[in-house]
């Protein structure tokens, strides 16, 4: 009964999204606001019937409903109950209806902020979101439903979650993940409204800059987590892997990046117009991208869901469907090119386009070493696939550039820099960074030179940043928080960068046979294994090691990573971590070799936690920088005259 | 010419070359890093190329796995069950998901004596899931299974 009521609701929600699409620009057409209104309530109502429907897929999962196929499929009673609430999204048809219910929360928040925006602009945006969510549904209805019943054949026991998606991290990393893709469709949206009205200016910007800094700052969490998940879940101490569905996420966030920063310029100097259109229609179309990377099955990856040409294919017509429909309203719109606005070599304008330059460039890169592989196999029919050393090649001196180019940032002025204040702040920069440099490089390790020129990066960023704050912190007494989050989010990259390369060049990785009473050296750490124990899980069963870790004779931890096996009889590793804001000391355990010896995988990683906590600032960054533009600051009233301007243009429209 | 038009057609050809070299620069990469996959039969007849960084799969040959005594080293043989197969040497630890009778990838150089040695044995999450390279491996060998 619950399934078919979840069933039932999402078919409700889809006819809702079709009335949303159909309402929102028939209002418009008719200039009738009762009409432009009840779009507000159709949204609502595809957001309750979608909740109910995601509700009910986790009422049949926590009620062990295994006449439903999905729920046979991705769980058992003896899973612990946090794990069967989060094995909705453990596959593909549930995770995309929680795709699908963080659509049509994106929605509702527009919906719930609409006071801000001028009313025919607003009934685009719901309209054009309406018609993406309409796709969504279908897609779920029609390939991937998660209520299909296993009727009669069903089961008396379901089979089991995947060990490894029964941990913290992947009950977050989707959510997080997805409300950073979907969160996208808005800038999508907005950019389709701003289109349709023909009003694509430095007040557009402003109403975008919001949304995207939010659902940039959601990916970035996501990406983040997964990357850590990957860490410790997966027990070989990697954090990154240049995997397909990997880029799939970061491919979106380097095309988000752009967009923030294009749309900071166009907000302040309105240029880059039609850039920053083109960027969000990228941006949405690569998150559509990375749905039929990971869905479809095309390329080979640790995490694609089971392959289903059905599933790919509709994707796969969304997406042209998506890209050519917004492509052709901008070659439409777009025609007319817009006065040229100009600045020099030193500004900020053209230090945003050498980022823009440079993300761009860095994204395109990893979607050709992403698809490539697909178009060997049509072209000659052979297998390829591509290797780290590619990504690696391209990626770093990119991002090394770009470090040089963000510490520039706070030095340079908009429009033009003269030399002499350049001269004057650099006097003081330059060595200060110099110097932080040498220490660094003295503290933690002189013989590598990619250490020291990324630590030396990493302090530019960083000094420069910090003296422009606390200038303007003498000044002013206080800041603006899109000004706070964007020394944040700076400040952050830099601390990755600095992480990347310490772990990168000072991590040490061995792999040796070990019995109890053995030692062993790695790095400056001593470990000795003490032995095994049996120690029985919810529903696994583990072998859980004992290692006790000594540095210069002096006991540290005790570490005790475990090989669990799972009740559907798969076999996972965990992996004993002891976590420092120098180092981490990672210890997992491969296979039994003898009955006492085991093959052990040891690792002592320098710096490791910085990436992520980069990665957290950079996520905390974007966050300040959308909260500022809503906040009661000094800028209020340059800000709100903007908004009134559209207000009037868009009813007069 | 007049100022604008010189500036014009500098600017075309600068960006003509900058292109250029960076799509230069992005096939040699991409070759250098190019692994083409080779299924076994192909390892064995020597199609596939010596001392060259590649791919192979093919299903864990039952009871093949052997072990070193005192060090990580290991071998099993990855067969097409059709005649085919080859033994991977590896150094290391295997991954979760590697079992006798499953289907892996293995990434390595194909040496000399038609021995393969593996520095990366790569098996996947799900246990139902094919790799989309074997899946031609898993159909070529369905209708023999069932006419035998």
């Amino acid at each position: 009964m619950i399934p078919e009521i979840g069933q039932l609701s999402l078919c409700f929600a889809a006819a809702l999204a079709l009335g949303g699409t159909v309402m929102g620009f028939l209002g418009n057409a008719l200039h009738n606001n009762k009409i432009q209104e009840a779009v507000h309530s159709q949204v609502l109502g595809q957001f309750v019937f979608v909740l109910v429907a995601f509700l009910a897929l986790v009422w049949s999962f926590l009620a062990d409903d295994f006449t439903v196929g999905y729920v046979a499929g991705h769980s058992n009673t003896i899973l612990p109950w946090q794990y069967k609430v989060s094995a909705v999204w453990g596959g593909h048809e549930g995770s995309f209806l929680l795709w699908i219910l963080i659509m049509t929360l994106w929605m509702l928040s527009v919906v719930l902020l609409r006071d801000r925006y001028p009313r025919y602009f607003i009934s685009n945006v719901l309209s054009t979101l309406s018609l993406l969510n309409l796709g969504f549904i279908c897609f779920s209805l029609f390939t991937s439903n998660p209520f299909d019943r296993l009727i009669p054949m069903t089961p008396v026991e379901g089979s089991d979650l995947n060990p490894q998606l029964q941990d913290f991290g992947l009950i977050v990393h989707p959510p997080l993940l997805y409300m950073g893709y979907v969160g996208l469709s808005v800038p999508f949206a907005f950019a389709i409204a701003g289109l349709l009205q023909n009003r694509i200016d430095s007040s557009w910007a402003r109403l975008l800059k919001p949304w995207t800094a939010v659902s940039w700052s959601f990916l970035t969490l996501g990406i983040l987590l997964g990357s850590w998940w990957a860490y410790y879940e997966l027990g070989w101490g990697g954090w990154w892997f240049w995997d397909p569905v990997e880029n799939a996420s970061f491919m979106p966030w380097l095309a988000a990046t752009a967009l923030l920063h294009s749309t900071a310029v166009m907000e302040k100097r309105g240029a880059f117009k039609h850039w920053t259109v083109l960027l969000a229609v990228t941006c949405f179309s690569l998150s559509l991208l990375g749905a039929f990377i990971v869905r479809s099955g095309v390329l080979t990856s640790v995490h694609s869901f089971a392959v289903d040409p059905e599933r790919g294919a509709y994707i796969l017509f969304y997406l042209t469907l998506v890209v050519g429909s917004s492509l052709a309203l901008f070659a439409f719109r777009a025609s007319e090119s817009p006065a040229a606005i100009r600045y020099s070599f030193l500004s900020r304008e053209f230090f945003m386009q050498l980022n823009n330059v440079v993300l761009v460039s860095s994204m395109v890169i990893i979607l050709w070493g992403t698809l490539a592989p697909i178009g060997y196999e049509v072209i000659n029919g052979n297998l390829y696939s591509i290797g780290k050393p590619f990504f690696d090649f391209f990626f770093v001196p990119l991002m090394l550039f770009l470090a040089i180019a963000i510490g520039f940032v706070p030095v340079l002025r908009w429009k033009k820099t003269s030399f002499d204040h350049l001269r004057s702040v650099l006097k003081v920069l330059l060595p200060t960074t110099l110097v932080m440099a040498f220490l660094i490089a003295y503290l933690i390790d002189f013989r590598s030179s990619t250490v020291v020129l990324c630590c030396g990066l990493g302090c530019w960023i960083i000094v420069n940043h910090g003296s422009d704050a606390l200038a303007r912190f003498r000044d002013n007494g206080l800041f603006s928080r899109s000004y706070f989050g964007m020394s944040l989010a700076h400040i952050g990259f830099a601390i990755s960068i600095i992480g990347v390369a310490c772990t990168t060049v000072f991590s040490v990785e061995e792999d040796v046979r070990m019995e109890p009473g053995d030692t062993q050296i790695i790095g400056p750490l001593k470990v000795s294994f003490v032995g095994v124990s049996d120690v029985p899980g919810p529903n696994y069963i583990a072998k859980r090691g004992i290692f006790d870790v000594e540095r210069d004779g002096e006991y540290l931890h005790r570490l005790m990573p475990e090989k669990r096996t799972y009740s559907g009889g798969k076999v996972m590793t965990e992996a004993g971590i002891e976590a420092g804001l120098w180092a981490d000391t990672y210890i997992s355990m491969g296979e039994p070799l003898t009955d006492d010896a085991w093959a052990v995988r040891l690792h002592y990683k320098p710096l490791v936690r910085w990436i992520w906590f980069g990665g957290i600032l950079m996520a905390l960054g974007g966050i300040f920088s959308a909260l500022g533009l809503g906040s009661k600051n000094a800028s209020r009233g340059k800000e709100s005259s903007g908004l009134t301007g559209v207000a009037q243009e868009g009813t007069s429209n | 010419m007049n100022r604008k038009r010189k500036n014009r057609l500098a600017m075309a050809c600068f960006l003509l070359i900058g292109v250029g070299a960076s799509l230069v620069v992005l096939f040699g990469a991409l070759d250098q890093n190019l692994n083409m996959f080779y299924p076994p039969k192909d390892v064995v007849s020597g199609v596939a190329p010596l001392e060259t960084n590649i791919r192979a799969g093919g299903m864990v040959e039952e009871g093949s796995l052997a072990r070193d005594e005192d060090s990580l080293e290991l071998s099993f043989v990855l067969s097409d069950r059709a005649g085919s197969d080859f033994r991977v040497y590896f150094t290391g630890i295997l991954p979760d998901l590697f079992r006798e009778g499953q289907g892996i990838l293995v990434e390595g150089e194909l040496q000399q004596d038609g021995s393969f040695l593996a520095h990366e044995v790569l098996a996947k999450h799900d246990e139902n899931y094919m790799p989309p390279e074997l899946m031609s491996l898993a159909e070529e060998k369905q209708p023999k299974n069932t006419g035998g």
